[in-house]
């Protein structure tokens, strides 16, 4: 019983972490039907950018906002820039998006090192919480509440407030959004901030975790795609029930069948594949 | 005067042929580099056939070549099979390995299409590394399999010239399949599908069946250049499988020119050139290849092999603009 309960709540955790990255993956890929190949850098970089700050300020608390809007204006810049001049055209702005992780992996590697790190945690955070024996690592529940509290903020903004209406509009039919004047371009923009912003306080956030090292990025990707795949592209409900299989699947698959823990950890996203092309909670 | 692609074909035979006449004078870094643009052209011919003459552009493409890399080490090292005149053999069951493999994939990846796609193959082609990577019994896991001889029929394939010549008569062979592949009935239908599925499906083709085929030839090929690739460096390990060759493969494609084949050789040895020559002279040499890279997506959308077309393209237009405004200037004079 132990044994599944703290791996639930590992695999939760995990799981948290990976839906700072699908979300904005989802609705990236909702409003202007592209798969951000650089998102995984983004994850990187706000890791990386979050230590400078520690190092120069001392302060936690300080990196996390710091990190998570220098990687937005990152992102915003390279929508602008480059995503943006190709007008609608998914397959050359994916490809582009590749060119970008590339030249942000060798940066990185340029200015930060080819050493792991590791963003170490606050004290203020740095126990555990005993429940009957059991030990509850206060950084993780602070993770997952976190991760909810963003979940929760993005569902107020989807739902309740005129910017999120005319994101879900741009979501549903983005040409009919623009025909009753929608600026789908400004929303874009936005969307692709937000997503650099998300991907980035993950990064902070799972640095104390699962450490910032080169490579990080591809190796966190694929698992932000099979969580957004499962869940259903450009849904936010479908990302946050994705990540949070997925990081159950990666907990309880490395736990139960080491040796083939990535079979299960993709497994359930075949199966969703062959019955439900679309994901969970796709639509189209 | 000779047609256009008579031409080309004329040139890139006349190429192949003084790069195997040239070859064995070249420097033995230079042999193993060639030998090295060859197999990672293979691999991304089979890019090119699904992405530039089918629309899918494929992101997994290194699980082909993982199971037929790890197909060879393992024949090699656990039942010595394949280091001797039954390489060629190993040659098929690698092509037989990926093919097989991506017929299982491909059950799932051909329901998608367009980006979909993309992700698909990619986590596809992780579930592959994981395997590779975690079980460790079969693969050795991080550590990789060493294949410590190349193999010698008649010839040993242990020097360079002699493995550059095994990997240039495969790329060739691969190189004339699928031309003849893509200029076939069935070629010309996965061009149909790429331009309009929609259309095709009217037409009364089965779409699903061309894409599954596609796929899986595209796999049979990502295994044969895995068999070289074991050979090549005498390793294969968790990292050659990786996502990042996944990406190599489709970036050179994009790079050489999508939908042209003999692009995927040209924009591999663009690569290759960068990576291992310019990253001697100046350490920021990725920044120049992603630079290349987005450059060519955002100006050159058909690769290095529309170069010399948007050239043409380029010189005529201000020619004829040239005639333009000497005829309008020539009609003001004219005017009383």
């Amino acid at each position: 019983m132990q044994f599944w309960i703290i791996q639930a709540f590992n695999g939760i955790s995990y799981g948290t972490l990976l839906f700072l990255l699908a979300s904005g993956l989802s609705l990236i890929f909702g409003v202007m039907r592209i798969v951000n190949l650089a998102h995984g850098s983004y994850f990187m970089l706000g890791g990386y950018v979050a230590l400078t700050v520690i190092w120069l300020t001392g302060s936690w608390l300080l990196a996390i906002p710091l990190a998570a809007l220098t990687i937005a204006i990152l992102g915003l810049g390279m929508e602008r820039l480059f995503l943006r001049p190709l007008g609608f055209d998914p397959l050359r702005q994916v490809l582009l998006t590749v060119g970008f992780a590339l030249l942000f992996q060798q940066a990185a590697l340029d200015i930060w090192g080819g050493d792991n790190m590791d963003i170490k945690a606050p004290a203020a955070l740095d126990w555990s919480v005993q429940v009957h024996g059991l030990f509850f690592p206060m950084y993780r529940i602070f993770m997952i509440g976190m991760a909810a509290a963003v979940a929760l903020l993005l569902w107020l903004v989807m739902e309740k407030t005129r910017m999120g209406a005319m994101v879900r509009a741009s979501v549903d039919d983005s040409e009919m959004a623009r025909g009753v004047g929608i600026d789908t371009s400004r929303v874009s923009m936005a969307v692709f901030a937000l997503g650099a912003f998300l991907a980035a306080l993950g990064g902070v956030i799972g640095g104390a975790f699962i450490g910032v090292y080169p490579g990080l990025d591809f190796e966190i990707l694929p698992l932000a795609f099979a969580a957004v795949i499962i869940g259903g592209m450009g849904s936010l409900r479908g990302a946050l029930v994705g990540s949070l299989i997925l990081g159950l699947m990666d907990n309880f698959g490395k736990a139960l069948f080491p040796e083939i823990s990535y079979f299960t950890l993709y497994a359930p996203m075949v199966i969703i594949l062959a019955v439900k092309p679309t994901g969970l909670f796709g639509t189209e | 005067m000779l047609s256009s692609t008579r031409a080309k074909f004329l040139m890139v035979c006349a190429l192949l042929i003084v790069v195997a006449l040239v070859a064995p004078v070249a420097s033995p870094y230079a042999k193993l580099l060639a030998a090295r643009v060859c197999i990672i052209a293979v691999l991304a011919m089979s890019v090119d056939l699904l992405l530039g003459f089918t629309g899918l552009p494929s992101l997994g493409q290194a699980a082909y070549l993982g199971v037929g890399a790890y197909l060879t080490a393992i024949l090699a090292t656990s039942h010595n099979f394949g280091l001797g005149c039954d390489f060629f053999a190993v040659l098929l069951l690698g092509a037989a390995i990926g093919a097989v493999t991506a017929a299982f994939f491909g059950l799932f990846a051909i329901r998608a299409s367009g980006v979909y796609f993309l992700i698909i193959t990619l986590a596809l082609g992780m579930v592959v590394w994981g395997l590779a990577y975690r079980w460790n019994s079969l693969t050795g896991g991080d550590n990789g399999i060493n294949v410590f001889s190349r193999p010698t029929c008649v010839v040993s394939f242990s020097t360079d010239i002699a493995f550059f010549y095994v990997a240039l008569g495969v790329y060739v062979v691969v190189l004339a399949g699928l031309y003849l592949l893509v200029r076939s009935p069935f070629g010309r239908s996965l061009v149909g599908i790429r331009e309009s599925e929609t259309r095709m499906r009217m037409l009364g083709y089965n779409i699903w069946l061309h894409k599954y085929l596609a796929f899986i030839i595209a796999g049979g090929i990502g295994g044969l250049a895995g068999v070289l690739w074991t050979h090549l460096s005498g390793i294969v390990s968790p990292d050659d499988v990786f996502l990042t060759t996944s990406v190599d493969a489709l970036l050179v494609v994009v790079l050489g020119g999508p939908g042209t084949l003999i692009g995927a050789a040209l924009g591999t040895a663009l690569v290759v050139f960068l990576r291992e020559y310019l990253s001697t002279v100046v350490p920021w040499w990725q920044y120049v290849l992603g630079g290349v890279y987005i450059l060519t997506i955002l100006y050159l959308p058909e690769g290095l092999m529309g170069l010399p077309a948007r050239l043409r393209q380029h010189g005529s237009a201000s020619a004829a603009r040239e005639a333009v405004t000497a005829r309008e200037s020539a009609s003001a004079e004219s005017r009383p």
